[in-house]
């Protein structure tokens, strides 16, 4: 187990490495100077702030100082708001992200889970067509639809809750919660479904019938462990998903966090910004996949064994 | 669904031996979901492609005297705030969302299994090394790097299609890698080098044709994710831009309005979720008919 544990994170390095080298660089091969947009500065205040920023540098030099500065944790100073480093911003606006990933993965987790065994426990009866048809529901409206449709009936017609803001009423929190999680309990609910359905027709749950243990105990002690692998494998796409879906369900209902910095910082060329939130995101994801395959791998004992070579 | 098993007395009644291709037809058939997709996704395929030719009103046409009000007879799905008809927007809308999830899926197909092909032909260490790089880009968050490519090169939307394409060719890969890794094995491919064709021949003229069905299943379940992703792109106002429309496009101006016009969020979502259903129903129902061993998710 450490081994695969210590081999699976070595070649995560490789992988965090060329996320900052590539996003890096792709930034900077971006056409037009950062400072090139803004209202005439004579040179001598250009020259301040390229030397400032380090822009006056040949590219390798800038690249390996900010990877250098990286290796510090400083991402570095944000260009729109040149009094705040893109720290100050990252930490003010994930733990925003955070939270609202938390809740829309326990949403879920808990609603795909639950409806994905109910479903499998009779397939092909109307308590499997369901579930699952929600789910197909769930599958092809998307979050910047889910979300406005839901605002509109819930929000404005209904008047039930709030439509935007993060923590600032009663309940402005659900809204966000269930819009971001609801394609994610889907998947999750037909992962869980072919899962126990796969688990269910094998030898050692009718041996563990035939030991007269009750069919609840069957189930949740020895159908689950074995039927919900594929939700555990999937939980890490999942969240890099959740992430990236969070730019939107910010941006719809205006939640202070780091996917609408993200998007913001995109549409004022923020290059410092973009680059810090990216390399953060992008590192964050890929700590998210190699936890999300140990927790496979403690599960399943076969995966580990391809790496004892 | 499970009507693998079941070959009717029609199959059983035909002289002649059933072709993979009729089997799976029939089996197809006689899902109705799948059926359904596949006719609602010809409907929605001919009318964008005749939209110029029957669009009830031109795609400049603005009539400003009227603003956005509700479906009439003159406007079938009503017209939004600079009193354009929604009925052809919605159509216009969908000839670029179509055509993006075309393209771009096109695009990860020829990349996809080229690559996969190549590599599971190969075998050994080039097909391990091959694959490698593939589980790396799988760690890679391509979401966050094409709103990066649309920042930094501008929103175009030959860039688009590449950036999408990029990314929905790696599981293309994988399935074609093992598939021509089965396929290799097999007899026929001996007697084809054995007869001295080039690799090349024997990939397109031999093991690509046999990979068919599980290609054609897993495209048809490309498109959706595609056409989703660039609404969630130009959602943001990072992907198609105006005057060209897209359904994305339309359901964020919606999302602006949806107080007051509400019509103008729900029709073009029906739109899209409307042909993300089609797609995914007959995506399943194709993965039942042409793979029936394989599992669905």
């Amino acid at each position: 187990m450490w081994r695969f544990v210590g081999l699976r994170t070595l070649q995560a390095i490789p992988v965090i490495l060329t996320v900052i080298t590539v996003t890096f660089f792709l930034v900077r091969a971006a056409p037009g100077g950062p400072f090139s947009s803004e209202k005439a500065v004579s040179d001598q205040v250009r020259a301040a702030l390229e030397a400032q920023y380090r822009l006056d540098l040949p590219a390798y030099q800038q690249y390996f100082s900010y990877m250098a500065d990286l290796f510090q944790g400083d991402f570095g100073p944000s260009f729109n708001f040149p009094s705040r480093s893109v720290n100050e911003l990252i930490f003010q606006g994930f733990p925003v992200t955070l939270e609202l990933g938390l809740y829309a993965m326990l949403i879920a987790v808990l609603i795909g889970i639950v409806a994905g065994v109910f479903a499998s426990l009779k397939p092909n009866t109307l308590q499997d067509y369901m579930p699952m048809s929600l789910a197909m529901i769930g599958i092809c409206m998307p979050s910047f639809l889910l979300g406005p449709v839901l605002v509109l009936v819930f929000g404005i017609w209904l008047d039930w809750l709030p439509v935007s803001g993060w923590g600032n009423s009663a309940g402005d929190k659900l809204l966000p919660s269930i819009t971001l999680g609801a394609m994610y309990a889907a998947y999750i609910a037909r992962l869980s479904r072919s899962g126990m359905l796969e688990v269910l027709s094998q030898d050692y749950l009718r041996t563990a019938r035939a030991k007269g243990l009750p069919e609840y105990i069957v189930i949740l002690k020895h159908a689950l462990r074995g039927g919900l692998l594929p939700v555990v494998a999937y939980l890490g796409p999942a969240f890099a998903g959740l992430l990236s879906g969070s730019f939107v369900v910010e941006t719809v209902f205006q939640i202070p966090g780091l996917g609408r910095f993200y998007v913001q910082a995109a549409f004022n060329r923020d290059y410092t910004m973009i680059l810090g939130t990216t390399v953060f995101l992008a590192t964050l994801i890929v700590v998210f996949n190699l936890l999300s395959d140990i927790l496979s791998a403690w599960l399943n004992p076969r995966l580990r064994y391809q790496f004892r070579k | 669904m499970a009507t693998s098993t079941s070959i009717d007395s029609a199959t059983l009644a035909m002289p002649k031996g059933v072709s993979l291709w009729d089997d799976a037809w029939l089996r197809l058939r006689k899902n109705k979901l799948a059926m359904f997709g596949l006719g609602f996704l010809l409907l929605v395929l001919v009318l964008c492609l005749l939209t110029p030719w029957i669009a009830p009103y031109s795609y400049e046409e603005q009539d400003l005297r009227l603003g956005a009000a509700a479906a009439s007879a003159e406007h079938w799905l009503g017209t939004d705030t600079f009193g354009r008809d929604l009925l052809t927007r919605i159509l216009y809308g969908g000839r670029v969302s179509l055509l993006v999830g075309f393209v771009a899926t096109a695009v990860a197909l020829l990349i996809g299994v080229t690559y996969g092909a190549i590599a599971g032909y190969a075998g050994g260490k080039v097909d391990a090394a091959m694959m490698r790089f593939v589980d790396i880009l799988y760690a890679l968050p391509f979401m966050i790097f094409i709103i990066l490519l649309m920042v930094v090169f501008g929103r175009n939307l030959v860039l688009l299609f590449l950036a999408i394409g990029a990314i929905e060719w790696l599981t293309m890969a994988r399935i074609v890698r093992s598939q021509v890794q089965n396929l290799r094995q097999q007899e026929f491919v001996e007697a084809a080098m054995s007869l001295g064709l080039s690799p090349v021949a024997i990939i397109v003229k031999h093991l690509i044709p046999n990979a068919l069905g599980p290609i054609i299943v897993y495209t048809t379940l490309t498109i959706p994710n595609v056409m989703l992703l660039e609404a969630f792109l130009s959602f943001l106002g990072l992907g198609i831009q105006p005057p060209e429309s897209s359904w994305g496009l339309l359901i964020s101006y919606g999302v602006e309005t949806m107080e007051e016009y509400p019509w103008l969020l729900i029709f073009p979502g029906l739109a899209l979720s409307m042909t993300l259903f089609a797609l995914n129903f007959l995506g399943d129902g194709l993965r039942d008919a042409l793979d029936p061993k394989a599992s669905r998710d």
